[in-house]
């Protein structure tokens, strides 16, 4: 044990320091007499208190592993043990190295054995330096879940007294960080145990339930479907969580019941339209993000707002009027403000420390805002400065930063007013060109996303964006594991292959090669597979770029159209690709790859004839256009299909209870009286 | 007279009297501190306090429109039967859409008493609302500022009156929609207006549940406030509540300046007080500048008496130039006083002592009681750096044939010259009753070229003013109307005004120059706004300003 303490040579230089006093301290303990030892253990624990130095000697002279020792030995009286635990509560209320060498010593095991003692005093000792040892950010969490014994244990010991009910809730909810934990924490009857403790008498204790309540229902249904069914003293769980939102409680209690619903909510336990979520919780969440609040509380409130509001149009609408919100986010962009640069070192610091995490909250929540309403959209960018700060946002040192702005951007990207404007007027595509590089795949993600949109034909971005060299980015996006990135890339493409000029359309055949883009439309993801038949239907339009795209790439490309028409696919796959078969069907040489392939003729024939009415307009758009009068050979075509009984079929299809097949069939049997 | 049918006729109505229960229960929880028997409560509409377009029904709680509804013209409102207590703290009330009719401009707000019931509420000074059609907030203005979400049938709006701040809020379906209105009157009477044929709105002062959870918002401020009083730092020794005490009494009489009582209450509690006596005298006479709106020559006396103050207050600097500005256009800046004849009358009262000289006094003080030893007063403040500046001004305005002698006696007299004779008693029975205040009492003896003598002057013409001011605001708009039409710009002088022009433009460049020191200030801005200065808008603000009697 003693090895520890002298592993270090920086620890040797402190060791030399140590004064007379520290060492008579620990010397103490090593007293024969019991009587003794207690008393030095009580002098060290008044010696200690609010004393950092006088910790640290201590550790490094090596009080903790006799201190262990002495706790743990049965042979030590009751008082002495509990004594220990007091002082080693105490070592680790001081610095973070204090933590780490107690963790080194052991302490967690030690003080967890402790708690199977009986005495009460006792185990409240241990259990008040469990807490801060838990709590540090230095103890690792898994440490609690390594013995399967004690969670159960804990749970047991929540009724002893108000003490055990705040150290334990509070360790819980600091070291429940992700499902596993929540699963092992529900299983113990989590819920069923905390529950009561919202109405303790104790303010400590209902927070800290509060709190357990609000990690265990982050992103967990199970947990959260538990919650709406039960009662404490009568009144259901999410009524006592509106209480504790009203506006007279502690800010810190009203924001985490806000959270407790928002998991809730999005959990899918309660609706989006329950008063609840919509009288209380969002505006609640409003509140922690004004001016009024503490910065921590701001940035809580609204990226639990953000998270609330994501996928509900009706609740983006009413934050987006409630209490000016799109307007006092603005604020956030404001620290560290020029006064407090100038008036106070402490505040500039404490500011500083805040902005980054600020910046992205407002992001996020003007993203989540953002992202359905066109109106909230006008709102935002008409914001003071909103362009210019994400186009700042987009370069920030922060990971933090980039991303939330950059969802930000992507959230506004779906505005076609705005794409024409507001995108165009601040070169947003520039920022966001240079994200692309090397960004970690988040933010790949949504930068690529956002180029989709900023490549939408009617975008003045598309041009200057095409002459950055985006083809290659986009087209090595397509190579990615991650089928987001893979969707983006050649959505992208697709996006810029529409309506394109033939120099384009090359340059992305070239780039992509073909060997990949049949790849692609093999893919296992479905989006990947619809977007690259979509490029595939951009790529052949207008006649002489169908002829051109099919003269080099003629035989693949009929190639993978059957293998797709002949596969287990959606009905939008097969419909996709039979409007690229109508296509080619449109071109002048290109006809005849479908013309002199019987067996594509007899899957175009079964098409006409399926169940499904958008199949079958796609099919008959097909033969229509291959006999099309007005072109060479159509009379050739036009009898050789007749012979293949399409004449029938077309006729019968002019029948047809849907309108638009109807018409369709229509056109195309006058192509045969004309 | 349906209506007062009606209204017998469920008095007997058993559902009527469980609602008119509920109210009074309501009303009682919400506001404990009201006494009914001195305020009451608003209830409904006032069937009285209405435009001819307005119809009432269901209790006077339902509001419909039957006028014409062609134009803005046939906008009427009507509002509530009381005014809204100080004493509620916080007040609260809903109006739901039953239809928005044609077009549906309702308009749901506050007004004060007289404010005219031709229009929607916020159109006029002292009214404020908030407009359905394009959810706008008027604040006694008829341009709408941007403010929330528009409203239409089925909507229920809500309207808070914090009178703690003197602020208000709107709330739509529950929802709070932030701050409208700041800097309240007091004494606002809730009113709805409506424009168009067919809307029809329903109030709900306490009848129902509130949509909007107004009793947790009542929650937040009680504890905002006992959080503040119980947070009050009071050291824990025992003498320390009565030298809190003693002390709040004495830094009260020594911020206001009460230089004897101050005194004569730190010997009896054997205090001490902080502020030399000359200190107190000085931010006394420097007061009353400012509330005699002579702020030019308060600046001057600031920046002698207590050097360097405004320099670090740049912003308090930049607000007195403001009021300064706003005391020039109605002609009481000295920097526009000297320049001023206005009316035939005060024109007479100079032909009548053309020999004035500036250092002469007496005689001046003899024939125009009140206004006469201004200018000197202002020497006894800043002697050499007064005297400078009116010199110059008198120069511009001689040139621009200007027939004043002295740049002195000119404004002050005139801009209450019809009141003069009202005033001499007023401030003679505020020497008497605020007789601890030496100043004054010194003033007696001093008639001429002492600071004191002008500032008692300044003093009590100040006090006549306020009564006069009261009296508009208490008999409503239309005679403030007319005091104000017969006011004229600047003193109708065109030097002056033109010199106010410059001074606006000045301070334009001063706001510029703080803004780029200290970044953008909403104070500023808005200050900025309510004079309406700006380059180009001067002139325009000259023109609206002027009275029609100015042209002839």
């Amino acid at each position: 044990m003693m090895a520890c303490l002298l592993e270090a040579p920086l620890r040797i230089s402190v060791l030399s320091e140590v004064t007379a006093t520290s060492r008579h301290y620990v010397d103490r303990l090593f007293d024969p007499d019991p009587q003794n030892v207690l008393q030095g253990v009580i002098d060290m624990k008044n010696a200690v208190i609010g004393n950092n130095r006088q910790k640290a000697n201590l550790i490094v002279l090596g009080a903790v592993p006799r201190l262990l020792y002495l706790l743990q030995q049965s042979s030590s009286s009751l008082e002495l043990r509990t004594e220990c635990a007091v002082v080693l509560g105490s070592l680790a209320m001081g610095t973070e190295n204090n933590i780490k060498s107690l963790v080194d010593c052991h302490i967690i095991p030690a003080l967890l054995q402790g708690l199977l003692c009986s005495d009460l005093i006792f185990i409240e000792a241990c259990l008040r330096c469990l807490r801060t040892v838990f709590i540090s950010p230095v103890t690792p969490v898994q440490l609690l879940y390594t013995d399967p014994t004690v969670i159960p244990h804990l749970m047991s010991l929540l009724s002893r007294s108000q003490h055990t009910q705040e150290y334990i809730t509070q360790i819980f909810a600091h070291c429940c960080k992700t499902p596993e934990h929540q699963t092992v924490l529900f299983n113990h009857g989590a819920i069923q145990n905390i529950a009561p403790l919202l109405i303790s008498p104790s303010f400590k204790v209902r927070m800290q339930a509060l709190k357990c309540f609000s990690v265990l229902a982050y992103e967990n249904a199970q947990v959260s479907m538990t919650l709406v069914n039960v009662l404490v003293d009568g009144e259901q769980l999410s009524q006592v969580f509106v209480r504790m939102m009203q506006r007279d409680k502690p800010i810190e209690m009203q924001l985490t019941a806000a959270k407790c619903l928002t998991y809730m909510c999005r959990a899918g336990a309660i609706r989006t339209d329950d008063n609840c979520i919509v009288l209380k919780t969002l505006p609640c969440l409003v509140r922690m993000c004004s001016k009024e609040r503490l910065l921590e509380e701001r940035v809580e409130g609204a990226e639990t707002l953000a998270y609330l509001m994501e996928p509900d149009i009706e609740l983006q609408r009413i934050a987006s009027v409630t209490d000016h919100l799109v307007s006092m986010l603005a604020d956030y962009f404001k620290y560290p403000s020029s006064v407090s640069a100038i008036t106070d070192i402490k505040r500039l610091d404490h500011d500083l420390k805040h902005a980054h995490e600020l910046r992205q909250a407002a992001f996020k929540l003007y993203a989540s805002l953002g992202s359905n309403d066109e109106d909230i959209r006008k709102k935002i960018t008409e914001t003071e400065n909103m362009m210019d700060r994400i186009v700042s946002g987009l370069s920030e040192s922060s990971i933090k930063v980039r991303l939330a702005a950059v969802r930000c951007l992507h959230s506004l990207s779906r505005s076609v007013q705005q794409l024409r404007t507001s995108f165009h007027d601040h070169a947003v595509w520039k920022p966001l060109m240079k994200l692309l590089q090397n960004a970690p795949d988040e933010v790949l993600v949504m930068a690529s996303s956002t180029l989709c949109n900023l490549l939408l034909e009617f975008s003045p971005s598309k041009e200057p964006i095409l002459e950055s060299g985006v083809i290659e980015l986009l087209c090595s996006l397509t190579q990615s594991d991650s089928p987001a990135l893979r969707v983006n890339g050649i959505w992208a493409l697709m996006n810029m292959a529409f309506q394109a000029d033939q120099k384009v359309k090359v340059e992305i055949v070239r780039a992509l090669g073909t060997e990949q883009l049949f790849r692609l439309l093999s893919d296992p993801d479905t989006n990947v597979l619809m977007k690259t038949l979509g490029l595939l239907r951009n790529l052949l339009s207008t006649r002489p770029h169908i002829d051109q795209v099919m003269s080099s790439h003629g035989k693949q490309i009929m190639q993978a159209v059957t293998l797709i028409l002949e596969g287990e696919h959606s009905i939008e796959v097969k419909e996709q690709t039979l409007c690229i078969l109508a296509n080619i069907a449109d071109g002048n040489t290109a006809k005849e790859l479908i013309m002199t392939n019987d067996d594509m003729l007899q899957k175009i024939k079964y098409y006409m004839g399926h169940s499904n009415v958008k199949l079958q307009l796609a099919a008959t758009f097909c033969i229509s256009n291959l006999i099309w009068n007005e072109e060479d050979g159509s009379q050739e075509r036009q009898d050789k299909l007749r012979d293949m009984g399409f004449v029938d079929i077309l006729h019968k299809l002019t029948q047809a209870s849907d309108p638009n097949l109807c018409d369709r069939a229509k056109t195309a049997m006058q192509q045969y009286l004309a | 007279m349906a209506e007062l049918g009606a209204g017998s006729l469920l008095t007997g109505d058993p559902a009527f009297n469980y609602q008119e229960h509920e109210l009074n229960e309501r009303l009682k929880r919400l506001y404990p501190a009201v006494n009914e028997e001195e305020t009451p409560l608003p209830r409904s509409w006032s069937p009285k306090d209405k435009y001819s377009y307005i119809g009432l029904s269901q209790n006077n709680l339902r509001v419909h429109y039957k006028g014409h509804g062609k134009n803005h013209k046939d906008a009427a409102s009507v509002r509530a039967i009381h005014p809204i207590p100080a004493a509620c703290g916080i007040y609260y009330f809903e109006v739901k859409i039953v239809s928005k009719g044609r077009d549906g401009y309702m308009g749901i707000g506050l007004s004060a008493q007289g404010v005219n019931m031709n229009r929607l509420p916020g159109w006029d000074k002292h009214s404020y609302g908030y407009h359905g059609d394009d959810g706008h907030s008027f604040c006694s203005s008829g341009t709408g500022q941007p403010y929330g979400p528009t409203f239409t049938t089925g909507d229920v709006i809500g309207c808070c009156v914090n009178l703690i701040n003197n602020t208000c809020f709107y709330t739509k379906n529950g929802q709070s929609l932030g701050v409208a209105f700041t800097d309240l009157p007091p004494n606002l009477y809730p009113t709805v207006g409506l424009q168009t044929p067919g809307e029809i709105v329903d109030a709900n002062f306490g009848q129902q549940p509130f949509v909007f959870d107004i009793e947790d918002y009542m929650s937040e401020w009680r504890a905002k406030i006992h959080s503040m009083i119980a947070r009050f730092p009071i050291g824990e020794r025992l003498g320390d509540w009565q030298a809190v005490l003693q002390n709040m009494v004495s830094s009260y009489l020594v911020h206001h300046g009460y230089c004897a009582t101050a005194m004569a209450f730190a010997s009896a509690t054997e205090t001490m007080i902080q502020e030399d006596q000359t200190s107190i005298k000085n931010r006394q006479s420097i007061q009353k500048l400012v509330l005699a709106g002579r702020v030019g020559e308060a600046i001057d006396a600031t920046q002698q008496l207590y050097p360097g103050l405004l320099e670090h207050n740049p912003n308090l600097l930049f607000m007195l130039k403001c009021r300064q500005f706003v005391e020039m256009v109605n002609g009481t800046d000295s920097e526009v006083r000297c320049f001023s004849v206005r009316s035939p009358k005060s024109q007479d009262s100079y032909l009548g002592s053309p020999n004035l000289s500036p250092r002469h006094g007496a005689t001046n003080a003899h024939l125009h009681n009140t206004g006469a030893d201004s200018p000197t007063c202002s020497n006894g403040v800043t002697p050499t750096n007064k005297n400078k500046s009116h010199n110059k001004y008198t120069g511009v305005s001689s040139a621009s044939s200007s027939p004043s002698s002295s740049p002195s006696s000119v404004n002050y007299s005139e801009s209450n010259s019809t009141d003069s004779t009202k005033s001499q008693p007023h401030s003679a029975t505020s020497n008497q009753e605020t007789s601890d205040s030496e100043m004054e009492i010194e003033a007696e003896h001093y008639s001429n070229g002492v600071t004191e003598s002008s500032t008692r002057i300044m003093n009590g013409t100040y006090k006549h003013q306020e009564i006069l001011q009261a009296d508009d605001s208490s008999v409503g708009n239309g005679v403030a109307d007319d005091s104000c039409s017969s006011r004229q710009l600047c003193g109708g002088n065109q030097a002056a005004t033109e010199r106010m022009i410059q001074f606006g433009r000045e301070l334009q460049a001063l706001s510029e120059q703080l803004c780029r020191q200290y970044g953008k200030n909403a104070t500023h801005k808005k200050m900025l706004q309510s004079l309406r200065i700006c380059p180009n808008s001067l002139h325009s603000c000259w023109l609206w300003v002027r009275p029609p009697s100015a042209c002839s």
